[in-house]
């Protein structure tokens, strides 16, 4: 543990009644000032993280720890972090200003400072001149300011958002992306960010937790886990994959479809049996001589950026290929990729036993 | 053509609300205009604004604001409550229920009740305190008829806090506040609505309660209703009993457009 940490979760299960638990003793450690996204399906228990960080529920097991200090009966109100909310669940009694204000005046700061901070957070989140409208009177993007400013304003160590983005409209959407990630850099403190949207996570964040089934499955940055990823689930998770059976030859060297590859992964047994994973960007569409794979089109999409491109070769593995150039359905072509883009996943491996095989694997590299 | 049909289906609601709403107004205005005698006079409101009436007016605004008070004091906790248990709808059920008898038949089984040889009085007996009168007191009077309007405070009540939104309790909660302040400044504000209707349907009926005041009250506590009876029935002034009439129709439209619902704005 650092002198940066300033969350810590320990063995934290998160159990209700005699439900099958949401979380399952799961362990990490967030920094400060970082921006962090804590993303998997529905169900997977990141919202569950979300409220035990913030104090409206306890954890059944384990030990929540803020700044040091074991935090797990400490209520919500006592705790130094605020919270956006997916339905952003600002008081619809109050205007823009008190809503913001709120949190101040529980404090009892005197009027006129309340009055500066209030109208400095507004403008934080570009919502200058709006102090006196009713909150039914904003629209969706401005009442997500608002619940951003409200957080903001108590100048809190961590600042957690749940989902704050899923009810917007696209553009919307991509807009306030931007500018939550430009926030954060402003104003220098932790973000922890819910979503599915894994487009969103790769975009905005420093490191992702990605998470399913109560477990997180693999954590790091969003290159990472795209290029890396630990198992199917992620891989399936992030982006759109293509993951085939193979065997590990040796070392560099990589067996599926039928034929030997080289390849940039190592440290595995000699032909233990693994699966292979190539992003749909790394295929590029050549004449089928010349490709490492043959196959046959199935169908095609255009998805706008890219022609979405469904192929089986002779095994009957499907190639899903994102290209900007058009194929022909029926059509025989051929696929390239680079050795690099080939990457392989051990099955059932842990996120530990990963980064331990890659330890092991470089250092056995430096010696040769 | 399409409008002509639409008009048709209100036939029925307009010839109602002429009958039995617009008529009998006009009718007790016109009849607050004559004496005993039949004579056009304007004694009646003369007569009105006198101590006697005045004292009455009085005791009805105090009696209705008495039995207001005590049923919201029971009904907010109750409500509350009520939307933390598992089966709300149920418990709400068995607290309607009552509300569904024939007022009279309440009034009747409290007077069994609350009588010199009643469960009440061998309660108390059997408590040590003794027999008391319960009967025909202020007690009784605000007691039985807070049981009787209860239900209706709380359900609006109920309602207004079912539809409060929670992650509003826990945003309050996240911004620092502690539960009494979240209460305060989130939960009651929010569901002032329905405090205000269900003050209306208590505040409104009890200004003119008669019943309860005979059988409850013993006669003790005169309010304009008991006075609207008498004049009615016993005394034959039917203009002065419009006249009261009149004022108890203004004083409740009054009360309606004070706690209407206003907009939501600035606290």
């Amino acid at each position: 543990m650092t002198n940066n940490t300033i969350i810590r979760f320990e063995q934290v299960t998160k159990q209700y009644d005699d439900d099958p638990p949401v979380l399952k003793e799961v362990s990490f450690e967030i920094e400060r000032g970082k921006f962090y996204t804590l993303l998997g399906p529905s169900g997977c228990g990141k919202t569950t993280i979300l409220r035990l960080i913030a104090g409206f529920v306890e954890p059944s097991l384990g030990k929540v720890i803020i700044n040091g200090k074991v935090v797990n009966d400490v209520p919500a109100n006592k705790r130094q972090v605020n919270t956006v909310f997916q339905d952003y669940a600002l008081f619809p009694h109050l205007n823009v200003f008190e809503n913001v204000a709120f949190g101040l005046r529980i404090k009892k700061m005197k009027n006129n400072e309340v009055d500066q901070k209030v109208k400095e957070a507004l403008r934080f989140v570009n919502l200058e001149g709006y102090e006196n409208r009713e909150i039914r009177e904003m629209s969706g993007g401005q009442r997500q300011r608002v619940a951003i400013a409200r957080a903001i304003v108590n100048e809190p160590e961590v600042i957690l958002l749940d989902e704050p983005l899923s009810a917007l409209d696209l553009k919307l959407r991509t807009e306030m992306q931007y500018e939550l990630r430009e926030l954060q850099r402003r104003l220098g403190i932790t973000f922890i960010f819910v979503t599915h949207d894994q487009e969103e996570a790769l975009a905005m964040s420093d490191e992702i937790f990605v998470l399913n089934n109560g477990k997180i499955e693999q954590s790091g940055t969003p290159t990472d886990i795209y290029d890396e990823p630990i198992n199917r689930f992620v891989a399936d998770f992030i982006g759109e994959s293509n993951i085939v059976p193979g065997v590990m030859i040796k070392d560099l060297s990589v067996q599926f479809a039928g034929k030997t590859f080289d390849c940039v992964d190592g440290g595995l047994n000699p032909n233990e049996a693994v699966e292979i994973v190539i992003r749909p960007e790394d295929l590029e569409i050549t004449k089928p001589d010349l490709g490492k794979l043959r196959v046959r089109v199935d169908t095609q999409l255009f998805r706008g950026v890219h022609y979405e491109i469904s192929c089986y070769d002779q095994d009957g593995n499907e190639w899903l290929v994102h290209s900007t150039k058009k194929a022909r359905v029926g059509e025989e072509i051929g696929l390239h990729f680079d050795p690099e883009a080939i990457h392989v996943m051990r099955h059932g491996e842990t996120e530990e036993e990963f980064d331990k095989r890659l330890e092991a694997y470089e250092e056995g590299n430096y010696e040769k | 053509m399409k409008s002509n049909s639409r008009n048709l289906y209100l036939i029925p609601y307009i010839i109602w609300i002429g009958l039995f709403v617009v008529t009998p107004i006009l009718l007790v205005l016109y009849y607050s205009f004559f004496d005993i005698e039949g004579h056009f006079t304007i004694d009646n409101y003369k007569k009105f604004f006198t101590p006697v009436y005045l004292k009455m007016i009085f005791n009805s605004f105090w009696y209705a604001f008495l039995i207001t008070l005590f049923s919201l004091i029971i009904a907010y906790p109750t409500a509350y409550l009520l939307t933390k248990t598992k089966h709300k709808q149920l418990w709400l059920l068995l607290i309607i229920l009552p509300s569904w008898i024939n007022l009279l038949l309440k009034a009747y089984a409290f007077i069994g009740i609350f009588g010199t040889y009643g469960a009440a009085n061998s309660f108390l007996e059997v408590m040590g305190i003794g027999s008391k009168q319960l009967l025909f007191t202020d007690f009784s009077f605000i007691f039985v008829s807070v049981y009787i309007f209860l239900p209706f405070m709380i359900l609006p009540i109920f309602n207004a806090l079912d539809e409060l939104n929670p992650s509003l309790i826990d945003a309050s909660n996240d911004l620092g506040a502690s539960p009494w302040t979240t209460f305060r400044r989130v939960i009651f504000p929010l569901t002032l609505d329905g405090v205000k209707s269900g003050c209306q349907v208590v505040f409104i009926p009890a200004l003119s309660l008669f019943m309860l005041t005979r059988l409850i009250a013993g006669n003790r506590v005169i309010t304009l209703g008991t006075a609207i009876e008498q004049h009615f029935l016993v005394t034959q002034d039917w203009g002065m009993g419009s006249t009261i009439a009149v004022f108890l129709i203004i004083a409740m439209v009054l009360i309606m457009v004070l706690t209407g619902k206003r907009k939501r704005g600035i606290l």
